[in-house]
């Protein structure tokens, strides 16, 4: 399978998932092991015990919104989560997302092509996902070449491991 | 080739003549802002990938102003740790426990300066684009390339414009403004696009207000929230360098027109900062926590406003009154016009200045069921504690009378 390629689990959140349900701010402060085991606790108190590595996060508009803190994405690729899929996604979350290696997809429309634990397979160059349960196919945007680069290399301190820092970023 | 505000800072950013939306480009940072949160984390990692040092410590701001005074031992020990930090690297900005804000910090000791590119570790760094600054919100690990190299990629946002007419009624603020533009156009109605507010109408904003409107554009997503340097900008800076304002024909994604002379108080419901109406369609809704401060409406303007409302007055019983100044300097002056104690006397307990409750760290957090109409700029779930909370967001006025009533009320409505 090539790193553009995805295949995985469906677990379906609606518009609007901030940081805080990410990353709430009471344990902003606790280690890694700790903090991923409060994602998304406040609507979905099962999800950070039962995803498993692989899995796929698809939502509605606006995934990510609020705060800079980087633990929301840092969380969700701790617990294994492969791509977030989105119908948009917050700037932030976007930046953060890539600096720490946790791919990501904007397909608008894409929380109405999938159902909770729906079989999902993402081409991230050709920027689609697809339902292989029901075919149906959401046809999104690639990444642009900038952002793919720091994914490949594994995050941007990967990139500022490689660059040491002599060469813009 | 004209260029909007984000377009022309960010085009001297690159050292380039010009640049237009949708581009990719390597910008030089003029200053980079960490807090308490992340500050330790990011010069931890510093120093695991290989850097004794930042790229130039008179560009590097550090401000201690989440846990305030320290509220758990864990919180005490990661500011010693970031005061260690901060000496062992020489960083040239530095403000300890108790100063006061980062966003009302920064602008107020005069950091920031119009055309000034600023990335930070806090999502509201959008707030120096009331300054004619390019401020905008990074990840803990951009903060490590940005501290190591001075330098990081942007994409040249799409420009929206928002061009005001006329003058808001008295009891309505820019506050209600940006609120009312969260509820028009959504909380994601300019995801990762820059806002540029202008028209004449902002002629009627004072750097307080824009200081608000562009803490909030954050809040629609932004990436920046602009307004241009002006007559107004520049007796708050005291200098007269009004250059920095977008080109006649630069090209905008779309220019929205909103009359101020119109609009009515403005608050959000819960869960979602888009999710506006106007103060009187949500009256009687019972509160009982009300909440002044954060970097969005924490300043003396703000106070003042609140001050002027509560005066002769008491918070209804069962109410909460909590208020946090931005800043001791904020503090001092309220206290020294007389603010505080009109606050006080109304039954406020005032907080150091920092933004316990508001990032729901402490300093006034919410149980199962309960209800908090504050000044700050988010409303969502779990955001002040339990989940099973509400935070509704208005002006100061509006949140001063609504500690009054016992519900949420409408200002104009307050006798004095």
């Amino acid at each position: 399978m090539s790193e553009n390629m995805i295949r995985g689990r469906v677990w379906r959140f609606g518009d609007d998932i901030s940081t805080d349900l990410l990353s709430p701010g009471q344990f902003a402060l606790d280690p890694l092991e700790v903090r991923m085991r409060h994602v998304l606790e406040s609507i979905n108190p099962s999800f950070a015990q039962d995803v498993k590595p692989g899995d796929v996060v698809v939502a509605g508009a606006n995934f990510g919104c609020g705060s800079s803190r980087e633990t929301a994405a840092e969380n969700l690729k701790a617990l294994g989560v492969a791509c977030v899929a989105a119908g948009s996604l917050s700037r932030i979350f976007m930046r953060n997302a890539i600096a720490v290696g946790l791919p990501i997809l904007i397909c608008p429309g894409i929380g109405d092509a999938f159902a909770e634990g729906d079989p999902i397979e993402i081409d991230l160059a050709a920027g689609t996902a697809t339902n292989t349960a029901t075919g149906t196919t959401c046809t999104g945007e690639a990444l642009p070449e900038e952002m793919r680069r720091i994914l490949a290399a594994g995050g941007i301190l990967e990139v500022l491991r490689l660059d040491g820092g002599t060469r813009p970023g | 080739m004209p260029m909007t505000l984000a377009e022309k800072i960010l085009a001297r950013a690159a050292g380039r003549d010009s640049v237009k939306a949708g581009e990719f480009v390597v910008a030089d940072v003029d200053l980079a802002l960490v807090h308490d949160i992340f500050a330790a984390r990011v010069f931890d990692t510093l120093r695991k990938v290989g850097f004794d040092k930042v790229w130039d410590p008179d560009k590097v701001a550090v401000v201690i102003d989440h846990m305030v005074p320290a509220p758990t031992a864990e919180a005490a020990d990661v500011h010693h740790r970031i005061r260690e930090h901060v000496k062992r690297l020489g960083i040239g900005t530095f403000y300890d426990s108790g100063e006061g804000i980062c966003h009302q910090l920064l602008p107020e000791q005069g950091h920031v300066r119009p055309g000034m590119l600023i990335v930070g570790t806090d999502s509201h760094t959008t707030t120096y684009g009331a300054l004619a600054a390019a401020g905008t919100g990074i990840g803990t690990s951009e903060m490590v390339y940005a501290m190591a190299t001075g330098r990081l990629w942007f994409r040249v946002p799409e420009t929206l414009r928002y061009e005001f007419s006329g003058a808001l009624q008295r009891g309505v603020s820019w506050k209600d403004v940006i609120l009312h533009l969260a509820g028009t156009f959504g909380s994601d109605g300019a995801q990762y696009r820059s806002m540029e507010f202008g028209g004449p109408g902002v002629a009627t904003a004072d750097v307080s207000s824009r200081l608000t409107v562009s803490n909030m554009a954050l809040e629609m997503g932004a990436k920046f929230g602009l307004f241009a340097a002006d007559e107004i900008t520049a007796e708050y800076l005291g200098e007269a360098d009004t250059s920095w304002a977008p080109d006649p024909g630069a090209a905008y994604e779309a220019v929205h027109q909103i009359d101020l002379s119109t609009l009515p108080p403005q608050v959000a419901l819960p869960h979602d900062v888009g999710n506006v109406t106007a103060v009187s369609d949500a009256a009687g809704i019972v509160i009982h926590q009300a909440f002044i401060g954060s970097c969005t409406n924490g300043r003396i303007e703000d106070l003042r406003a609140a001050a002027a409302v509560l005066a002769g007055h008491k918070v209804a019983p069962g109410v909460r009154l909590v208020v946090a100044p931005a800043s001791r300097s904020v503090l001092l002056k309220a206290i020294e016009e007389g603010v505080a104690e009109t606050l006080v006397q109304a039954g406020a307990s005032i907080l150091a200045p920092g933004c316990g409750p508001c990032f729901g760290g402490h300093g006034g957090l919410l149980g199962p069921g309960e209800r908090c109409i504050g000044t700050h700029n988010r409303n969502f779930i779990g955001r002040m504690g339990s989940a099973e909370a509400e935070i509704y967001l208005a002006s100061p006025e509006t949140v001063a009378a609504s500690a009054i009533a016992g519900t949420i009320t409408d200002p104009r409505e307050i006798q004095r």
